[in-house]
């Protein structure tokens, strides 16, 4: 019964995906230029809604791989509380579509430890407001479960749903979480802003050893864009240029991309060209793309619809002035939520938001007209 | 406090460890001594400051640890709190792994980012040593679940369980019972047995909670077969979770244990224990389960006993186990310490890449010394 003497192995790590997490293939991640063209031919384009382009993305993926199954609250039966998950049970039987009870701490949890165990679980929060009873799992085991145990038990794992104002859903039911949940190494996080990279993004993000955190908005799940047939996977960590200026840089993701589009349209009515970004992931944050484009422009607007203390526009921006800031020829400005719990009344929710009159107000503040 | 007696002797009566060899039950009580003498050095570690953090001892809980681990396959997943020293070695880790991972070293189970709570073992399915309270209720549901999906749904595994073990404390928490609802309404395989020492930290378990002597009700309210066990008594503890863990198995269907238990000392190393007294801790001590399990190989078969260990052989074993112990405290003293320019970022993510924190460029760094 004498215990033999311990001598491990102290070598070094060579693989590209941590050996906690056994054999793992990753996808080709294209560059930008190799991605299938964002607009299908004239008569040729294949429109279908956000909610569309994420059930293709985890259809796909569950196609390919067991491993992966969807749970989370009315995902099933119900065909999704927002009819994301439409049809899938159908498909993927009850075992992989997976309806749970009203206990986002215990599915949260039980989704990790399934991860743990080798499975690739993708969970649906109804919306990120009700994450919050699950922040133990998602914040205190999910990210630090490889860095906590040594690398030993990685944790491959899918958080998703509604991130964000709905629609007059008052301050319980509005939450970004990203100013929040960012700030926590060993997850990342991703906020698509149209269907298109939705899609793209959901799969890279399945594909993905590590936590990610995917926050959508009900507000886009009824968008409509080209979605290309063909297979492809978007890198995190890149951002896109959405419209080429030299006025002002512009930097957003998720649903405020969409209003700096329209700030765009306005401010070039009266000639003010701006150069806009959407980082579409945060973290990891395309903080090379940010200084590029600064370059050219010397000054930079934020615009993140979560709250302005300690928020991603504020990482953002120190960031931009710890690698950019040579380059400023004005003060980096944020354009946030505005710093009260959400409204409830339309005028007062749309006054809270960083909607395109924000945006041209701050934009026009340091462009010389 | 309300603990259970031993369950009524009869010599008639056939119990299931009976069957069982005696190298097994040798090493029950080898494991058992291992882990008491590990306990008695970690404190001692402790007060020399080579120890640091919050750091819980097992001893006077032992059977439990090894009784329970006894009952299941070396594949079925165990997943636990904050005091789990026990557990670790009971399911295999080298005393050395675990004495320098609370010596902070790069040679520890954990690499030294882990600690005295956090103790994880894949090769031996050991999911962790949690922190929080109940948090590991959760996750040994996820890993039940994963289980039975494994059998199930991919078809690559035989039927497994998962024993997950948390503290009467930890029964108030709502992760709890949302756990032993998903588990019952999915059908999942987890065994939740609560190591029931009477107390969470100072606060003695009628105090804490509700209908404390009678928790299986529980367990039953969620539809989960639930059982009390004496958990002093290592052979009891096998005989009656074996059943248990088979049925949970072959029906794939949770269980829930109320073990009885006793710690005896504080709750972590700085508790002056209070809110107890000299003589509960001594009438505890009065029925240890080591020097039970001992009696009972050393007596002899007429006397019910197995006659399968003598004086000597009981007093060597403790001698090599004490030397074991040494061993790994001299191991933990000389191994390096983790390089913080080398070893502070990485195992952060299984995927490194470019952006992703504004101060730290990940890396995959040193292989963990259990792989
Ligand atoms: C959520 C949470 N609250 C409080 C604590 C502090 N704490 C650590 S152990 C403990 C008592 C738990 O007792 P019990 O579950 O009976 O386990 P035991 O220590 O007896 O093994 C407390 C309050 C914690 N770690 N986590
Ligand atoms: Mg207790």
């Amino acid at each position: 019964m004498m215990t033999t003497a311990y001598t491990p192995d102290m070598s070094l790590i060579t693989d590209d995906v941590h050996p906690a997490l056994g054999h793992w293939e990753l996808p080709h991640f294209a560059e930008e230029h190799e991605l299938p063209p964002r607009d299908g031919a004239p008569g040729q384009e294949r429109v279908i809604q956000f909610r569309e382009a994420l059930r293709e993305a985890m259809s796909e993926e569950m196609r390919r791989d067991q491993r992966i199954f969807l749970c989370g609250e009315e995902v099933a039966q119900y065909n999704g509380a927002y009819k994301v998950s439409q049809g899938m049970l159908e498909e993927f039987g009850e075992k992989r579509i997976i309806d749970t009870p009203i206990s986002e701490n215990g599915f949260a949890g039980m989704a990790i430890g399934a991860a743990m165990m080798g499975l690739k679980p993708i969970v649906e929060f109804m919306s990120w407001s009700f994450s919050l009873v699950a922040a133990d799992p998602i914040l205190n085991n999910a990210p630090k479960m490889l860095y906590m145990s040594g690398g030993q038990w990685g944790c491959p794992i899918v958080f998703r749903g509604n991130d964000g104002a709905g629609g007059q859903l008052g301050s319980t039911h509005s939450w970004c979480v990203e100013g929040l949940y960012a700030n926590i190494p060993g997850l990342k996080m991703v906020i698509p802003s149209n269907p298109y990279d939705a899609k793209g993004l959901l799969k890279t993000a399945i594909r993905d050893p590590d936590p990610v955190f995917f926050l959508e908005s009900e507000r886009m799940l009824g968008d409509r864009a080209h979605v290309p047939a063909e297979e492809y996977y978007i890198p995190f960590g890149r951002a896109r240029r959405v419209r080429e200026g030299d006025a002002c840089t512009l930097v957003s993701w998720g649903r405020p991309v969409n209003f700096c589009i329209e700030a765009c349209e306005k401010l070039a009515e009266n000639g003010i060209e701006c150069d806009l970004l959407d980082m579409r992931t945060i973290r990891p944050l395309d903080i090379d793309s940010i200084v590029a484009s600064l370059k050219k422009t010397g000054r930079v607007v934020v615009v993140d619809q979560s709250w302005p203390f300690g928020s991603v526009a504020s990482e953002t921006i120190t960031q931009i002035c710890e690698h950019g800031f040579d380059w400023l020829d004005s003060a980096p400005v944020r354009v946030n939520t505005r710093d009260v719990p959400t409204p409830y009344a339309r005028g007062l929710e749309h006054a809270y938001l960083p909607n395109a009159e924000r945006v041209v107000e701050a934009v026009l503040r340091i462009v010389e007209v | 406090m309300t603990q259970a007696t031993s369950k009524p002797r009869n010599a008639d009566t056939a119990r299931l460890s009976d069957a069982l060899p005696n190298e097994t039950l040798l090493k029950w009580l080898y494991d058992m001594q291992l882990i008491r003498e590990f306990e008695a050095r970690t404190m001692q570690m402790y007060q020399q400051a080579k120890i640091g953090g919050f750091c819980h001892i097992y001893s006077g809980q032992e059977a439990s640890a090894v009784g329970c681990t006894a009952a299941v396959n070396h594949d079925d997943p165990i997943v636990l709190a904050y005091r789990d020293h026990g557990h670790a070695l009971a399911r295999g880790m080298h005393p050395a792994a675990c004495m320098a991972e609370m010596f902070g070293k790069l040679a520890g189970c954990a690499k030294g980012k882990g600690g005295s709570m956090h103790m994880f073992d894949k090769p031996n399915w050991l999911f962790g040593g949690h922190g929080i309270v109940s948090a590991q209720t959760p996750l040994g549901t996820g890993l039940a679940f994963a289980c039975r999906y494994q059998w199930e749904v991919m078809e690559t595994a035989k039927k497994r369980v998962c024993l997950t073990f948390l503290g009467d404390g930890a029964i108030d928490q709502g992760a709890f019972h949302e756990a032993q609802n998903l588990a019952s309404v999915f059908g999942i395989p987890v065994i939740y047995i609560i190591e029931n020492n009477g107390y969470s930290m100072g606060t003695a378990i009628h105090r804490h909670t509700a209908n404390c002597d009678r928790l299986t009700m529980r367990g039953e309210s969620y539809g989960i077969k639930s059982i009390e066990v004496d958990g002093l008594d290592i052979r009891n503890v096998y005989d009656q979770m074996k059943p248990l863990v088979d049925e949970c198995r072959d029906l794939q269907r949770p269980g829930f244990v109320d073990l009885k238990t006793y710690r005896y000392q504080g709750h972590s190393m700085s508790d002056p224990q209070k809110y107890r007294t000299k003589d509960e801790v001594e009438s505890f001590k009065e029925r240890d389960s080591i020097a039970n399990l001992a009696a009972h190989l050393m007596a002899q078969e007429d006397d019910g006993g197995r006659g399968c260990l003598t004086e000597d052989d009981w007093n060597t074993m403790q001698k090599d186990i004490r030397q074991i112990v040494m061993d790994a405290v001299a191991f933990a003293e000389q191994a390096a310490d983790p390089d913080p320019e080398k070893e502070l970022s990485t195992d952060t993510y299984a995927l490194p890449m470019k952006n992703l924190s504004p101060s730290e460029n990940y890396s995959h760094g040193t292989k963990n010394p259990l792989l």
